[in-house]
């Protein structure tokens, strides 16, 4: 890694703790009831889980759709795991059914368990399904994600899943503190630092000579068994790891919600992280993140206006009321697929070139001014 | 008689359900430039895959250095020290050409900048493009980016499966006198060949492979001036 690169690399990180001190900030000064913070905290999370798509879709080249059934045991071990064990004997949420697990964990060891129980899935569900190429796989995948939905909601495992019904009262995002000094934790700074860490880690992965093999699969499989790459091993890693933050993601998605059940991790779930990860650009990871947050804000926050007969402050007649949103979003997306054909950003990530740039110049410009050569 | 590196004995290869080869046996001394040439279908490619392990054989024998390796997979007889060049480059078009060769050195652990540095050496034309994608290389560049790759590896035994195709004769001269500088820092190599005249003017020895049999075997130069050869590949 050259000079340049670093200074790149300096850019991004100072960037990415703006974001950070904005978060902090906000959530200092506005009131939490505020709109802005559900669209950050969910941006977030469907970023986690774009991102855990995009690895595999993106760059392992595995056309997989999953992701929802992982989301919903990574959602219901943690709600399991962290629903205090008052609760679940008393029959507030296990109402037609005697709960049978006797313990509770705090929030990290919920999160960390879900990633796990979520990962464990996959390794047993990878088995059999990599080895379908293409468009089989993403039947079997979908296939198996309905298959873990009605296992959830199986009348049998009631004691465990409370079945069919909502979970409720375990630890959400308001509870988080900090053992022994006892700080609480913001939810929306929360929810980023989990994203963050997970999506940083993918990031490394991609980085190293893991992902090169990965991408290597994605490009030409005979050509990266012949280097010597063994490809089920490579694709059940890639697959793993992609459940494990597809888990984490559903964790931070029950703890956001304050319930949840498991009818609401249907395969149009998939379906819409899908189309974050095809709007960002697959094989793009800013674009994940840019595409879910625009998505996001998109159909919770800026098309809200149009249920209420307003849109940017103009009266909108009746008929557009309740309903029309989905049509406008549906336009959007369809503008946005047809001028950018391979997603906002392409396989590009985004890239803080010209601002390096610039500031490599501005700075062998003041050295040359004072007399010396450029010495950084 | 040097020593043998890679002996095949009556393989016999199926692939798709026709019996690709039918029970071949060569032998390919260390350090030498062997080729197999033939038509298309003849059974080439299928026996360069099956000794990479990419395909599994129905019966036979491959030995190198000594050891049985049928039945290992591609990784465990990369390790090795066989490398394929595959047919049609191969070349991974979205990583640039720095990842593709780093690629190549997938298995090792140890430095690697000296090969690289010999890679870059052998085709300068690479070094100016290390940060371009593969895919926007043209095809000579991308049989250099193809074999660089092998280099990476540190094989023992390269075996190259038609480094010709589709190329320009000027590259296709400059890639066989590349083929034989290599074969001078001691990689023994394994050529597959339709072009039959570059092949065996380059080759230490060749044998002839005709549907699923060998039917000739000699010196390159010897097949150069056989009657029967010169009819069927030589077109004089």
């Amino acid at each position: 890694m050259g000079k340049k690169n670093k200074t790149e690399l300096w850019i991004a990180l100072v960037a990415i703790a703006l974001v950070y001190i904005v978060v902090i900030i906000l959530e200092q000064t506005m009131s939490p009831g505020n709109i802005l913070f559900t669209v950050l905290k969910k941006g977030a999370i469907y970023s986690l889980v774009a991102v855990s798509m995009n690895l595999l879709n993106g760059f392992t080249g595995l056309f997989s759709l999953g992701q929802a059934g992982f989301m919903l045991i990574g959602a219901y071990t943690y709600a399991i795991l962290t629903m205090p064990v008052a609760v679940k004997l008393s029959d507030q949420v296990y109402k037609y059914y005697d709960c049978i697990i006797h313990f509770d964990t705090g929030i990290l060891v919920g999160l960390i368990c879900a990633g796990i129980a979520a990962a464990v899935f996959a390794a047993l569900i990878g088995l059999p399904v990599l080895r379908l190429k293409s468009d089989y796989l993403a039947i079997a995948t979908l296939g198996f994600a309905e298959i873990i939905r009605a296992i959830f909601q199986w009348n049998t495992l009631g004691p465990v899943t409370n079945g069919a019904n909502v979970m409720r009262e375990y630890k959400d995002l308001t509870s988080v503190v900090i053992p022994i000094i006892n700080v609480r934790i913001p939810p929306t700074l929360f929810v980023f630092i989990v994203a963050g860490l997970c999506i940083a880690f993918i990031v490394l992965l991609i980085n190293s000579s893991y992902g090169r093999a990965f991408k290597a699969i994605r490009d030409d499989e005979i050509a990266a068994e012949a280097m010597g790459i063994n490809l089920f091993r490579h694709k059940q890693m890639s697959f793993v790891i992609s459940s494990f933050f597809a888990g984490i993601s559903g964790a931070l998605l029950a703890m956001f919600q304050y319930t949840v059940v498991a009818s609401q991790f249907k395969s149009a779930m998939t379906y819409e992280i899908l189309l974050i990860v095809v709007i960002g650009g697959i094989g793009s990871i800013s674009g994940s993140c840019i595409a879910s947050f625009l998505y996001i804000a998109l159909s919770e926050w800026w098309l809200r206006g149009l249920d209420m007969g307003k849109f940017l402050g103009i009266d909108a007649p009746g008929i557009f009321r309740s309903g029309f949103r989905r049509f406008i979003f549906s336009i959007i997306i369809m503008v946005i697929v047809l001028f950018f054909s391979r997603g906002l950003m392409g396989d590009k990530e985004l890239s803080f070139r010209w601002l390096a740039k610039k500031l490599r110049r501005k700075r062998s410009g003041e050295a040359a001014a004072k007399g010396g050569g450029p010495n950084a | 008689m040097s020593e043998i590196i890679l002996s095949i004995k009556d393989l016999k290869v199926n692939y798709g359900g026709i019996e690709a080869v039918k029970g071949i046996s060569f032998d390919v001394p260390k350090g030498d430039i062997v080729t197999l040439i033939g038509a298309n279908g003849a059974g080439k490619s299928s026996t360069l895959r099956t000794i990479a392990g990419l395909v599994r054989p129905k019966g036979g024998a491959i030995e190198f250095q000594g050891e049985n390796i049928i039945g290992k997979d591609a990784a465990s007889i990369v390790k090795k020290g066989v490398t394929l060049v595959p047919e049609g480059r191969r070349i991974f078009p979205d990583l640039t050409v720095n990842e593709n060769l780093r690629i190549g050195a997938y298995l090792r652990n140890d430095d690697i900048s000296a090969d690289l540095d010999w890679v870059y050496e052998l085709f300068p034309r690479l070094k100016e493009r290390s940060w371009q994608a593969g895919g926007t290389l043209s095809g000579g560049e991308q049989q250099m980016l193809a074999v660089g790759r092998a280099l990476m590896s540190r094989p023992k035994l390269m075996m190259m499966d038609e480094p010709s195709l589709g190329l320009a004769p000027l590259i296709v001269r400059d890639i066989f006198s590349i083929i034989k500088e290599i074969n001078k820092r001691g990689v023994t190599i394994l050529l597959i060949e339709q072009n039959a005249n570059m092949a065996l003017s380059t080759a230490h020895m060749g044998y002839v492979l005709e549907t699923g049999r060998i039917t000739l075997s000699g010196p390159g130069k010897e097949l150069l001036a056989n009657e029967a050869v010169k009819a069927a590949y030589l077109g004089t």
